[in-house]
Order: structure tokens, then sequence, then C-alpha cells
């Protein structure tokens, strides 16, 4: 098991299913993490706004709403505005193959579909935690390339 | 004071790495048994603190103790927290217990002193809600909030010793059910037998019932006189269990314990040396 990271699980948007989000929040947590859960309905100011006070080193997004390609990369970038660019972003939910190059150009490090083995997660958590791949990082690696 | 470095130096003393200087100030406890609505009162409170009052609060629960890991969800109930006006007077952490025995974690008390000396006016420590083991939280907090609800066992349960007797306060909520009068009446005759009886208010957290009282009360609750030794008292066992969960071969020794058959002798005789 790797180092014990705090990591906010958000569920951004006007999207009610939060089923997904709660399954990896358990499967963080079984895992060894300290797991914030936001709770439904949360805009992106208030997500950053958590993971900068809770100082989480991860941030995982679930969306299921279609509004993927607009809220992700809205907060990725008010991280880096916020200057927590060592902040490591994933995201989860309904989110078609065509639309997700560019969300990782946007920042976001993985994205996990329905049937994502809870393993896969957090062997993605304890790999990313020993790259320098926070949303402000220059690096273009994402998981699974 | 900038709310990143804040945040960083909180983790920093949650992991050992900061050393901090107690500083004098309100903490307040806020503890009770799980749904009682210790979160819903939390946000009724900040609501009417904010902005005037600069208010960190400090939101405890449990770490499995099966995989270490904690799913912390006492943010949910915090809609202050989107009130753009207020939310920048207030400061919300999500604290799991770790290792720590009771429901309190130690560390807690640094983080409150930390949060004081950054020019918090008050901070509020919301606890897990584990029960009687909560007595721990009169080691940390110099004040202490008990809430208490309806359908919660008949007036003996008033009698029982324990954690109302450190109360400096004690809140009945959920006054919109059935049976919020009864608890109040059960309580203040049991308290009427007390020396310094608390006051009591009756409350409801969703109907915003009591909240203006509570609030006003929050900043100026008279500590209890009769208290003082069970204060010290939790203080001088949680020092001495620290000693013990600090020690850097204490969760080597619960496997031993647990995975070789280590006995419980043998353990102590390992953590003297």
């Amino acid at each position: 098991m790797g180092a014990r990271q705090r990591i906010v699980i958000a569920k951004p948007g006007l999207d009610g299913h939060d089923r997904g989000a709660k399954v990896v929040a358990r499967a963080l947590r079984d895992g060894g993490h300290e797991v914030i859960y936001t709770g439904l309905r949360r805009t992106p100011d208030q997500i950053v706004r958590t993971v900068m006070d809770e100082d989480a080193r991860f941030v995982g997004l679930s969306s299921l709403s279609g509004a993927h390609s607009h809220l992700f990369p809205k907060v990725c970038n008010l991280l880096r505005e916020a200057g927590l660019d060592d902040v490591v972003v994933f995201g989860g939910g309904i989110i078609p193959e065509d639309d997700r190059s560019q969300l990782f150009d946007a920042g976001v490090r993985a994205i996990f579909g329905p049937g994502t083995p809870s393993t896969e997660i957090l062997e993605f958590v304890e790999f990313a935690s020993g790259l320098n791949c926070g949303v402000g990082s220059p690096d273009e690696w994402h998981w699974g390339e | 004071m900038e709310r990143r470095q804040l945040a960083r130096q909180l983790s920093a003393i949650e992991n050992g790495e900061l050393q901090v200087v107690k500083t004098e100030g309100l903490i307040v406890a806020i503890t009770g048994p799980p749904g009682v609505g210790k979160s819903c009162l939390v946000d009724g409170i900040l609501h009417r603190l904010a902005p005037k009052h600069k208010v960190a609060v400090l939101a405890i629960d449990p770490t499995s103790p099966i995989s270490g890991g904690a799913l912390l969800g006492d943010r949910i109930r915090l809609s202050v927290l989107d009130d753009a006006e207020k939310s920048d007077s207030i400061y919300v952490r999500s604290i799991a217990t770790r290792s720590s025995s009771g429901s309190i974690p130690s560390i807690v008390s640094d983080l409150a002193n930390h949060l004081l000396a950054s020019n918090f006016d008050l901070v509020i420590i919301e606890t897990v809600g584990a029960g009687q083991s909560e007595m721990r939280c009169a080691a940390i907090a110099n004040r202490i909030i008990v809430v208490e609800g309806p359908s919660r066992g008949d007036g003996v349960q008033a009698e029982k010793a324990g954690l109302l007797e450190l109360a400096d306060l004690i809140v009945v909520n959920k006054s919109d059910l059935e049976g919020a009068s009864k608890v109040v009446n059960d309580l203040t005759v049991s308290l009427t037998l007390t020396n310094d009886a608390p006051p009591i208010i009756l409350a409801s957290a969703t109907e915003g019932v009591g909240l203006d009282e509570l609030s006003e009360k929050i900043l100026s609750l008279e500590e209890r006189v009769s208290s003082r030794r069970a204060r010290v008292r939790q203080q001088l066992l949680m020092a001495h269990e620290n000693v013990l969960v600090r020690n850097p071969a204490f969760e080597a020794i619960i496997d031993r314990m647990s995975e070789e058959g280590l006995s419980i002798e043998d353990a102590l005789r390992e953590f003297d040396e």
C-alpha cells in the first residue's frame, strides 16, 4: 500500500448521480486514503476552495451529465490560478472517448469510465503521487497512455 | 493569513513536522450522538457569526481501524461555505482520527491552538459522536456543548453519569419532532440536583429555532467549575496515551501482536525499553 493521500472527491455541476463518486470514495478509503467528499452540485470555485482548505493532493471529478468538457478544464484552470499547481486531477463518469484528449490537454491525468476496477484507481494514485504531474506541471503524461 | 499557507501548516502539524505554542482563546467542542444534528447546528452557528467573527471548524470523522483510510463528509452539511460573503471568514478542516484510541485525536489540540494563533476568534471542534468516549474532548476544548435529541431512550438516560456532567451548555435539537420538549424536561429535572447546572437550549437546526440564542451564548459561555478536575484528568489521560501512540514502534508492535501472537505484557515491556 502506498503513502496515505488526502483526496477530494467532487461532483461538479448539475448532476445528481453520485453512486459512482461514492463507490470511488469508498474504494480510496479502503485503500488507506483520507477522502473528503463534497456532496452534490458543487461549482468549480467551491471545489477548488475545498481542495485548498483541506490541503488535498488529489481531486477526483465525477460527471454523468455531459458537462465534463466545460467543468473539468474549468476546475483545472481555477486550481492553477489559485497556485495549487501540485494538485493531481482525475475524472470519471460518462466521458466519451472522443472527449478525452481535450481533457488530458487541460491537465486531467486520468479518466476512469464505468467498469474500471477500483484497484486500478488505487494504482493510479500510488503511481501519480511519485510523479510531478500536478495540474500546473508541463508534463503531458496521463494514465493509460 | 493566506488560506493555502494555513492549510499546509495544519498538515505539517498533523504529520508531526511543526511544533505549536499554546495560545489563549475559545475552543468549543460540539459533541453528541451520531445523527443528532451537530453539523447542521454548526452550520446555523456559522451563518450567524460570520462574517463578523472569524471562525474555524475542525470536523472529526473516524479512521478505519482496518485500512487506515477515512471518509470525511462533514463539509456536505455546511451550506454556509456556499455563501460568498461569509465563507472568507470561515475555515473548515476535516480531520481523521488516525491512530488515536478515542474519538478525538490529541493532535486536534495543536491544530486548534494554531488556528487561534492565526487570528481566529473561535475554534469549533465537531466530534465524531461516538458517545461517552467523547469525554476526551474535555482535554482539548475549554467549553463543551452537548447536543441531545428526541427518541434517545427514556428519562433514565438523563440520569446516567458521564458526558452530560461536563457540558457547559446543552442543546436539545430537533424541536420540530415529537418528544424534544420531554427530553428538555427530563434533563432539567436531573440537573436541578446539580449545583452549577448548565443552561439548556431547545433548538431546531432545520427550522432555525434557537440558533440566535445558541450563537450568542457560544461566545460568552461560562466554564463549569465542577468539571475542572474532570478536564485535568482527561488531559493527563491524553498525554499518557500520546507517549504510546507517538512511539515509532507503535504500529509495528500492533502487527506483531495480531500476526505473531506477541502478548500484551511483552508489548508493554517493549514500549518501556
